[in-house]
Parts: C-alpha cells; structure tokens; sequence
C-alpha cells in the first residue's frame, strides 16, 4: 500500500495522490470486470451505448451486472430494477458515513458522492468512523477512470482479456477488504461489530435477494452503540 | 431496446440518488457523538460482510471454491503484516494457480 513505510510500522499517507496510489492494484481488477460487464451487456443485446452510459451513471459494477444478467435472461424490467436498487442500497449508510468529509455546495457534494464505492471508501476509511475526503477522492476518480475504460474495451473489443476469473481478480476484492479489516479489530466493538457483520451476511445469503445480506449487516454496528452505552 | 434504456436511466438515477443522499442531506456537518460511534462500527460490520459475500457467496448460495483459497492466501499475507498489496497479489495468483488445476 505505500512502500516508503517500514515494515514494522506502516504509516497510512493520506490525500489525493496516496488514493490513487492505494487503489491501483483495485484499478487492474477493475478494468478486466467491466470489460466482462461490457462483453455480456453486449451479448444480451445493449448494444454500444446503453452499456457505456450505464458505467458512466450507475458506477456500480454488482447493480450494472444485475440488470444485464436479469434483462438478458427474460426477467424483465420490474426484478433488473428492483435487485440493482437493492444492490445499490448499502450506499446509503456508507453515504452517511462519509458526509461529514464531502464539504462544498450542494452540486459539489452530489459530484463527489458518486465516487464513493465499495472500494474507495474502504480505502480512506480511517478506522474511527471518519474519512480522509483526498484519499476518497483519489480512490474514486482512479476507480471511476478504470471501469469506463474496462467498459469501452469490453463493449468495443471483446474479450481479449480473457475472463478475469481466470487471473483470479475476483479473489481480488475480498483480499482487499480483508486486508483493511483485519488492523480494525483492535477494540472489543470494532470485533463485535465484524463478527456479527459477517455472521450476518452467512445466514442471509441463502435466504434473501442479492445485496440484502450487506445491507443487514450493517445493522451490526449497533454492537459498538450497545457496548458503549 | 426501450427497455434496456428504461432499466439504464432507472437504476441510473436510483443508484446515483442512493449515493447522494447522505452526502447532499448532511454533507459537511459534524455528526452528534452518538451517530459518530454507530459509524465507527459501520466499517468492520460491512467488511467482514464483504469478506463474506465475495468469497462466499455465488447467488442466492454459499459456496466454496477457490475464491477462499485466494482469501487463505490473503490471510496469511495479513497474519506476516505483508503490506495491502501483496497480499491482493497474492490471493489473485493463488486463486488462478488453483483454478488452473
């Protein structure tokens, strides 16, 4: 993550430049998934347009194959909508999260919140609650760039970059998030609340629409609310 | 095709909506103390779902394939306090090295 830190303490830099710099190795996985977001949008019929400027608003890459995958199997417009929102759902606690660092306008905050993803907040997140709005930001717009570019390779050129799960890039993504958990769970509430996050998304995966277990789970904050009290 | 560009500008403008909200309502504010504590929690809640999810979870099911070696791998690389890096290499590598096989 930054290599000028020794080995014993890492010291996390923060701003603009270290959320791109932390988020490159993300950059790569990302470009491979959206183009296989823009190969299968274009094998179930989206044509050239309709998938690129559904990178360019939605940014989202589970909602965006959501609706391909529900669309293109004849599931029709009401099930593609409603999983994508479900999907897209988590972003509400993660948007009121971060708010207290996206200072400016109201046009201002509205561009910067859609930067934040999965990973760029992951990414910026301290640790106490609070962001680092350079590294969100950073992570976000080097995030944002690889998925239009995955997209435009994937719906342009096919697939010449093979299927990403063959490089194992979706063992990507919870490296990642793992990796950032794990120097979290110093306290007794940051370890209940994984604990029971992950407890969460278990028993729900099975049993509920895609995107539900996520949102559920982070009902399990409330374990460090309870602690404390 | 209309409903292709129906469902694009629809879950568009939902998931664009979805993402502004906090930031647009309470953007730039301090939040009380009591919210502050809930949102600390919020980031180990939601990664270890992450965690769960995207090695996990395959639809509506559990499953385990070699998504969990590649988090084997990562977690070996956290337990060493290899830097982030390394271990996403590392349990992308292991999960292609497995699905070779």
């Amino acid at each position: 993550m930054n290599g000028r830190a020794g080995p014993s303490t890492p010291v996390p830099s923060e701003g603009f430049a270290a959320g791109v710099r932390a988020s490159l190795p993300l950059c790569i996985a990302l470009v491979a998934f959206g183009a296989s977001f823009g190969v299968l949008a274009r094998a179930n019929g989206f044509g050239v347009a309709a998938p690129i400027v559904m990178s360019l608003t939605t940014f989202t890459g589970a909602s965006q194959f959501a609706v391909v995958s529900i669309l293109g199997g004849g599931g029709g417009l009401g099930a593609a909508v409603v999983a994508a929102v479900l999907l897209a759902s988590r972003y509400g606690p993660i948007g009121l999260s971060v708010a207290p660092a996206i200072t400016g306008s109201i046009p201002e905050r509205f561009a910067q919140s859609q930067l934040v993803i999965d990973e760029s907040w992951a990414v910026a997140n301290r640790g106490d609650g609070t962001v680092n709005r350079g590294t969100l930001m950073g992570a976000g717009v080097a995030l944002y760039v690889a998925w239009q570019v995955g997209t435009v390779i994937g719906v342009v050129g096919g697939d010449f970059l093979g299927n990403p799960e063959k490089l194992g890039l979706d063992a990507a993504f919870p490296a990642l998030f793992l990796g950032l958990l794990a120097p979290r769970l110093k306290s007794r509430e940051a370890l209940a609340a994984a604990i029971g996050g992950a407890a969460i998304a278990f028993v729900l995966v099975p049993f509920s629409r895609a995107g539900i277990p996520v949102v559920a789970a982070s009902s399990a904050c409330l374990a460090g609310w309870w602690r404390r009290k | 095709m209309t409903e292709i560009w129906l469902a694009v500008i629809l879950v568009g403008a939902a998931s664009m909506a979805i993402k502004a909200a906090g930031p647009v309502v309470v953007g730039g504010r301090q939040l009380p103390e009591r919210a502050m504590l809930l949102i600390a929690a919020l980031a180990p809640a939601l990664l270890a779902a992450f965690v769960v999810t995207n090695t996990f979870g395959s639809g509506r099911s559990l499953v385990l394939d070699e998504r969990a070696i590649g988090l084997a791998a990562a977690a070996i690389c956290v337990w060493c306090k290899a830097p982030l890096l390394v271990s996403i290499i590392a349990a992308a590598s292991a999960t292609a090295i497995a699905r070779a096989m």
